[in-house]
């Protein structure tokens, strides 16, 4: 199994940390991992992405030009990344800002209203872990006990009290995301 | 008349060359200060008895070749970086009595960033500050600190201020720094001045025993060959002219 | 389970110094690679081990530092990006030239001047040919993952020692800012000053004793027949160097009928380059150079008789594809395929690359 994904979004989104959390869970459950964000003045205020890797072989190149899947956070990331998406891949959005919608017909699309998921929740943090759970649910890569040790070894002791809300969020997540046709 | 072997007697010796001074015959020009500043340092050592707990950092100029007159460790640093050479041998090996000897160019020119960012980090080292107003080592070229009107092979009718700006007292801007805690200006041309000055380092030397930040120490210099005088007339040269505008004495002594 | 970490390669280099009973870390901020020294300043490493960190006023104060550790038999570092890298020149070339050990990394981006803090390894030639001036050579190793930023700390430190010589880790800006899962090494004490005076107190300046000489550090010799020995030793030291530490890795190779030769993260791309040759039926491996001084001229040489060409690709405007040439000397054809400026090449184009100026002989 490899499962090449961009994560894409503004800059205090938790584009990054969403990235990492799936990658410590990969390594929790044995995988290889890579974790390749953009880096300099670009992540100051802008878009910021990063690119995750996991798999069960020793991983090539850490930087992509195609996905499986694209999780896309903002428009400037639909215009950037849609067309990066591999024919017959998987493109999760949250339509919450987006003015043009995925178009493409040789991919499977999908959306999670995170924004006001997490609105709703009161909750602005837990957005980026809704937006992980949907992922999750249409491609279960790692395991929800995975994800939870992978934030108990990523987080500071100090935010493990965090943890059951962060499982909440995954959870609503897998619950509201819906496939657009 | 008296045998020489006769007056070769322990209890007749009034002077010697410190043990701490190799047998090297000096690079030195005649009448150049390098050599008395050498002699002070390597007696400072003798009685403070810490041969093996110095270290000496020596810079690029005449001076290079510091490391062949005293019988101590020693590194030679690339022009200007003695100070921060000093900066981390002071840090990885804070038993040792570490310092740095430095000429004008070396010190108030290539390594300016260098000697005020180790004075105001107060590095618990000693700076030993040669000043003949000249660059010596490569032919007699101007200095930052060649005096307005000074006469150098870069400066042949004299150093003009507004071409070259002004001749820099860095040892004033050193004194300013909340880092050092012993700042003079010092120098050997008379009996009574290198008494003086061989004070002055013995108490930054003490200094860094006590582990009280940076002792900087200028010594106010001459340089016959640069100047194109004799060592007699480098020394009213220097009094007349050098004195004025590098005032002698502590600039600050905490 | 081995106790494996999520981390980038910037903080892994600190990390591992701390581990590898590093005394001093002497830096100076610059992107990418400014995560080594805030790693460093988070962890404060003087209170665990004793380790010196410092923020110099400049690139060449840093290096001067590391010069002055260095002198003391220390386990001494520095690490910068590539304009900070030529800034610490003169620096180096004075380690080399006082036979120093110490350890330099550079986290490369794209140039010249100030350039862009995107990745790039367009300092091939000032890290492999000598960088400053003067006749020397650096050891300069490779990294193509985060675990070997950290292997490498130590390995480099080892070999600094071995040989008396400085040793570069370069590295780009994909490897310093990617995370992957990296297994760190266990905590090496610091040497004690009774240890560095028996294994280096030949020449460090640990303070004159009765019982030696005073030791001098210096690269000043105004003798010149003195130093055209000098030179010639130093000469002789590469020259063992390059018998006994090549290091490289070969992927793919057992059947392949064409070559890529790439180092650091352009290995990494050519990894997935292969994939996808591979799948067209092209049989085409990857020989990755670890150490690129010294160069494994020797394993291109070897690999020739099976070889129909090479592509060299790394991202710069050709420089490694030089010292490819230098070992095949004619025998097959040699093309250099690069991005620049801070873009990466995409696997796709690597083996169009491939397609092109090898098999088809464009």
């Amino acid at each position: 199994m490899t499962e090449e994904i961009i994560i894409a979004g503004f800059g205090g989104q938790g584009v990054l940390s969403m990235g990492k959390i799936l990658a410590y869970s990969g390594i929790m459950q044995d995988q290889e991992v890579s974790w390749m964000p953009s880096y300099g003045p670009e992540m100051r205020g802008g878009t910021a992405n990063v690119t995750v890797i996991l798999s069960d072989n020793r991983i090539s190149s850490p930087i992509l030009f195609e996905y499986d899947t694209a999780i896309i956070l903002n428009q400037q990331s639909m215009d950037k990344f849609e067309k990066s998406v591999k024919v017959g891949g998987t493109l999760l959005y949250d339509p919450n800002g987006i003015i043009h919608p995925p178009q493409r017909k040789d991919i499977k699309i999908y959306k999670v209203e995170a924004v006001e998921e997490a609105a709703r929740m009161q909750s602005a943090k837990s957005f980026n872990m809704i937006v992980l759970g949907a992922f999750l649910k249409i491609k279960p890569i790692v395991k929800l006990e995975n994800i939870i040790k992978g934030l108990k070894k990523s987080l500071p002791e100090r935010h493990h009290h965090l943890i059951p809300m962060n499982e909440k969020a995954i959870t609503r997540g897998m619950e509201i995301i819906e496939e657009v046709k | 008349m008296a045998d020489i072997k006769e007056i070769m007697k322990p209890e007749n010796l009034v002077y010697g060359k410190s043990k701490v001074l190799t047998d090297n015959v000096m690079s030195y020009c005649p009448g150049c200060t390098h050599g008395v500043v050498h002699k002070l340092i390597a007696e400072v050592i003798e009685e403070m008895d810490i041969q093996e707990k110095t270290i000496g950092i020596c810079p690029v100029g005449c001076s290079v070749l510091a490391y062949n007159f005293l019988d101590i460790d020693w590194q030679q640093a690339a022009h200007g970086r003695a100070p921060a050479v000093a900066t981390a041998v002071s840090r990885l090996k804070p038993e040792k009595i570490v310092f740095a000897y430095q000429g004008d160019g070396d010190l108030a020119s290539i390594g300016t960033a260098e000697i005020i960012h180790a004075c105001n980090r107060g590095e618990n080292i000693v700076v030993i500050f040669i000043n003949n107003g000249i660059y010596g080592m490569t032919g007699g070229q101007m200095a930052p600190t060649t005096l307005e009107g000074m006469p150098t092979s870069t400066s042949p009718y004299g150093r003009d201020i507004k071409l070259a700006g002004h001749p820099l007292r860095i040892t004033e801007l050193i004194a300013q720094l909340p880092g050092t805690t012993f700042v003079t200006r010092q120098s050997a041309h008379t009996p009574a001045a290198v008494r003086k000055c061989k004070k002055a380092i013995r108490k930054a030397f003490d200094n860094v025993e006590g582990k009280k930040g940076t002792s900087f120490i200028e010594v106010v210099s001459t340089c016959s060959s640069g100047w194109k005088l004799s060592p007699v007339k480098s020394n009213e040269w220097m009094v007349e002219h050098m004195f004025p505008f590098y005032k002698l004495g502590d600039l600050k002594d905490e | 389970m081995a106790d494996y970490r999520l981390m980038k390669g910037n903080e892994v280099i600190a990390e591992a110094a701390i581990r590898y009973g590093c005394d001093g870390y002497f830096g100076y901020p610059i992107t990418p690679q400014s995560e080594i020294m805030e790693t460093l300043m988070l962890r404060k490493p003087w209170e665990e081990t004793g380790m010196v960190v410092l923020q110099a006023e400049s690139e060449i104060a840093a290096i001067n530092m590391v010069y002055g550790g260095a002198a003391c038999g220390k386990k001494v570092m520095t690490s910068s990006s590539s304009p900070g890298i030529s800034l610490k020149q003169e620096g180096i070339t004075y380690i080399a030239g006082a036979e120093l050990p110490c350890l330099i990394v550079n986290v490369v981006r794209g140039g010249p001047g100030l350039g862009t803090i995107q990745p790039a390894q367009s300092d091939y030639f000032q890290a492999v040919k000598g960088g400053g001036h003067g006749d020397y050579r650096l050891i300069v190793l490779a990294p193509a993952s985060v675990q070997e930023m950290n292997d490498f700390v130590g390995l480099g430190f080892d070999l600094a020692f071995k040989y008396r010589n400085p040793v570069m880790i370069l590295s780009d800006g994909v490897i310093g800012q990617m995370m992957e899962k990296v297994q760190l090494g266990e905590f090496k004490p610091r040497w004690t000053n009774e240890q560095i005076i028996k294994m280096y107190g030949s020449w460090a300046t640990t303070g004159k004793t009765p019982d030696r000489k005073h030791n001098i550090i210096t690269s000043l010799e105004l003798d010149s027949s003195r130093q055209e020995k000098f030179n010639h030793k130093l000469i002789e030291k590469y020259k063992v160097i390059s018998e006994n530490e090549v290091r490289f890795e070969e992927i793919a190779c057992e059947d392949a009928e064409y070559l890529f030769i790439a180092y650091g993260s352009s290995s990494r791309i050519c990894q997935k380059a292969i994939e996808i040759a591979r799948a067209k039926g092209i049989k085409v491996g990857l020989l990755r150079p670890i150490t690129l001084f010294p160069y494994p001229t020797k394993k291109i040489q070897s690999m020739l008789s099976k070889i129909k060409g090479i592509l060299a690709v790394e991202m710069s405007a050709g420089q490694m594809v030089e010292d490819v040439r230098l070992a095949v000397e004619g025998k097959v054809p040699v093309q250099h395929f690069g991005r620049l400026g801070g873009m990466i090449p995409t696997p796709n184009e690597v083996v169009h690359a491939l397609e092109e100026q090898i098999i088809k002989g464009k």
